[in-house]
């Protein structure tokens, strides 16, 4: 199957009458995709059309977050994530600060709720949350006054992920603006169960009309994953049949507590993307990572650094453009932009 | 000085069998002097019942902590308290003293720890405790892995007819788990582990019963497939009860949306299935007991993301409310409900208490079945306010307690 519309360089864009002013984002925080209607996707992923664009130019920032403090308080560690967040809050032209968990007074014991109102009293305009549980991220979204984005929360959703995957899907198959992903063969490998990109990815495109396969060994596939909308595999090579786009994940070896799999060796000989087994999907498939990869054993080298079927870097450029286009969406009731400045529901 | 006899008159007496009967009781130095068409003798306080329901005090089996206002609110007299505390009571003198915790206006029976330390290797000194007043022993939160420990608690607990409170999940099953495996585990990310892990620990305790005869109780029956071990088990007469908490048979894992930590319990909350399967094994007889697992938490170990809250929920306010939704939806009778939550316990504990009978020792509640209230987790007698039934409105509510004979509440 092909999506609803054509690749085709020359595609002219789909106009999407999407709902006036803050009815187009009725949400005051981004915790997690299974909040989101189709539009509210569509909807981030052209506004970040134009921050791609502008990302390109020599000339990157904009002054229109100016006066605007956001905070990226990641309680796990993180290098392309938080590095992400913080270059698309500066081109924004906001005072960005990073606060690592590893420097912070947790370490000192102090709670989470308690870290939660300490960044509330600093009176952060938007703040960024990675960690490690599952839940968490909401339930700061719970006890602040300003926007929350969640960059990744235990094994539950890492929103921007999801979005900035989409985005790469859509430049990568010359969809315009506007687009879905109806009917395109995604198929995704991996440690699925330790997995936050594996489940917004698939609330995600799902929600776009995409076909989703997911593939695991047994004890790395979560329970009744099928709920969720995706067919279950675990042989790699059916998974691959007609697969458009084969999104790799990464093994999570320090989630992982007792013995999930015999060996990384073993691993990969089951399900680590070679050449040769790309070439059971589509002949023209792609190949994602949401990195960062373990060379060798998910995902060979051949395949990473692919010139043509590789879109591993053009992920990590969508990332900036859609993290800037969140701050941007979730910062408007703030900067009472017109149509925003009220009736935005929390 | 001996206290005055009290008789407590236009009551409807909640009888071991049976529709409630309109009759009094008479409760004199500490026992239950007579009932039914009875009067008032002379020099006896007299309290009108107004109608209400002349219950047994419940018998609460399996409680974490000593939280006398929340036992008094929910008409509870007696209270079997785990051995999970800091530190467990894993010795005689702790024991002892936690025996007395209660007094005057409260029985607590401590259950001694199976093992020193909980930690599942070591037997700890079961006869010493018995004698310094334990009524049962208890594994505690945890399941003991090893089963040749298992075996050896249960031949020696028989020897010395102690009933072993257990706890039925396989820890090599469950890990960190904080969820049954399934959809919502799924969709919110949390560690899980499948309900098997419940059949699976409850097998091997049934065959070690069955090898040494010993009694055992399972605290919490939660799953469909654990129960059907236990129907078999009962028929072919091995000496096993078991029992559950309201919250298995009135909620399932859908209530984790939100990563409500309230609702982190242990064991975790089941699919739908299970959640009706535990309703029928009540209905059919499989489970003996209803108790609160009473386990009040503060904001330090429940206002913490899903994983990292500790499990547990503040029952013995709501314990007799949700149970009597049993007996509205005609599942069962209330003879049979207090039963469940007074005479079933106190025969496990051998108490002579529980049940309305002469002789009895007199801890006696009334209880307004129809007295609807509205459950509210900021304005609990508890200690906190730990419960998943929150802003709920459930109907019956103790009026009035009785300790010995004496008001306590």
């Amino acid at each position: 199957m092909q999506p609803s519309t054509p690749p085709s360089p020359a595609a002219p864009p789909i106009r999407r009458d999407y709902p006036s002013g803050a009815l187009a984002f009725p949400h005051r925080d981004l915790t997690g995709i299974g909040h989101l209607a189709r539009h509210e996707i569509l909807y981030v992923l052209d506004e970040a059309e134009q921050w791609f664009a502008l990302n390109r130019q020599s000339q990157k920032s904009v002054d229109l977050l100016a006066g605007l403090t956001i905070i990226n308080a990641f309680f796990e560690n993180s290098t392309r994530t938080l590095l992400s967040f913080e270059i698309a809050g500066k081109r924004l032209g906001a005072d960005v600060v990073n606060m690592h968990a590893a420097t912070s007074s947790v370490k000192k014991g102090e709670t989470l709720i308690d870290t939660a109102m300490t960044l509330n009293a600093m009176r952060a305009d938007a703040i960024v949350i990675r960690h490690a549980s599952s839940g968490a991220v909401r339930l700061i979204a719970g006890k602040v006054d300003c926007p929350v984005l969640n960059a990744g929360d235990g094994q539950h959703e890492h929103p921007t992920q999801a979005l900035l995957d989409a985005l790469t899907i859509r430049h990568a198959l010359r969809l315009p603006p506007g687009s879905d992903l109806n009917g395109l063969n995604v198929t995704i490998c991996g440690d699925i169960l330790h997995s936050r990109v594996a489940r917004s990815n698939i609330l995600c495109l799902t929600a776009l009309g995409a076909q989703v396969r997911v593939c695991a060994p047994p004890a790395l596939m979560p329970a009744e994953i099928e709920a969720m909308g995706v067919s279950v595999f675990h042989d790699f090579d059916a998974a691959l049949a007609g697969a458009q786009i084969v999104m790799m994940l990464r093994l999570q070896q320090e989630r992982m507590q007792g013995q999930f799999i015999p060996s990384p060796r073993e691993y990969r000989h089951l399900y680590g993307l070679t050449l040769d087994r790309l070439a059971r999907a589509e002949p023209d498939a792609l190949v994602m990572h949401p990195g960062p990869m373990n060379r060798g054993i998910e995902i060979d080298s051949q395949v990473a650094d692919h010139p043509t079927r590789s879109l591993i870097t053009q992920q990590v450029e969508c990332g900036v453009a859609i993290r800037m286009a969140c701050l941007d969406v979730l910062t408007r009731r703030a900067r009472a932009v017109p149509g925003w400045a009220q009736g935005a529901a929390a | 000085m001996i206290p005055r006899a009290t008789t407590i008159v236009g009551g409807r007496l909640v009888l071991p069998h049976g529709a409630p009967q309109p009759g009094a009781i008479r409760l004199a130095e500490g026992r239950i002097a007579a009932l039914g068409a009875i009067t008032p003798e002379p020099g006896d306080s007299v309290i009108d019942a107004g109608g209400q329901l002349i219950t047994p005090g419940l018998v609460d089996l399996g409680v974490f902590a000593v939280d006398k206002p929340a036992f008094h609110f929910g008409g509870i007299t007696r209270a079997a308290l785990m051995p999970d505390q800091g530190p467990p009571l894993d010795h005689p003198a702790r024991v002892r003293f936690a025996a007395q915790s209660g007094k005057p206006d409260m029985w607590v029976h401590p259950l001694a720890a199976a093992t020193r330390g909980l930690d599942g290797t070591e037997l700890a000194e079961l006869a010493l405790m018995r004698d310094a007043g334990a009524r049962a022993v208890a594994t505690g939160r945890r399941w003991i892995a090893d089963s040749g420990v298992m075996l050896r608690l249960l031949s020696y607990c028989a020897m010395l007819d102690l009933v072993v409170v257990t706890h039925a999940e396989d820890a090599g099953i469950t890990g960190s788990a904080v969820a049954t495996a399934g959809e919502m585990a799924t969709r919110l990310g949390l560690p899980s582990a499948p309900a098997e892990a419940e059949s699976v620990a409850l097998a091997r305790d049934i065959a070690l019963a069955e090898v040494t005869g010993a009694r055992i109780h399972v605290r919490q029956v939660t799953t469909a497939r654990a129960l059907d071990l236990v129907r078999a088990a009962k028929a072919r007469g091995v000496r096993i009860t078991a029992g559950v908490t309201p919250a298995h048979f009135m909620l399932s894992d859908l209530e984790l949306a939100d990563f409500r930590t309230f609702c982190r319990l242990s064991p975790p909350l089941r699919p739908d299935h299970d959640r009706r399967a535990v309703i029928d094994a009540i209905a059919d007889g499989t489970i003996d007991v209803i108790a609160s697992g009473h386990d009040p938490r503060g904001p330090e170990d429940k206002r913490l993301p899903f994983a990292d809250a500790e499990p547990g929920m503040a029952g013995a306010e709501t314990l007799l409310s949700l149970s009597l939704t049993l007996v509205r939806d005609g599942r069962i009778d209330l003879a049979r409900a207090f039963d469940l939550l007074a005479g079933a316990p106190a025969r496990l504990l051998r108490v002579n208490a529980g049940v309305l009978q002469v002789g009895a020792e007199a801890d006696i509640a009334l209880v307004d079945p129809d007295r609807a209230w509205i459950v509210s987790s900021d304005r609990m007698a508890a200690s906190a306010g730990n419960t998943p039934f929150d802003r709920r409105p459930v109907e019956g509510r103790v009026t009035a307690l009785f300790k010995g004979g004496q008001q306590i509440g």
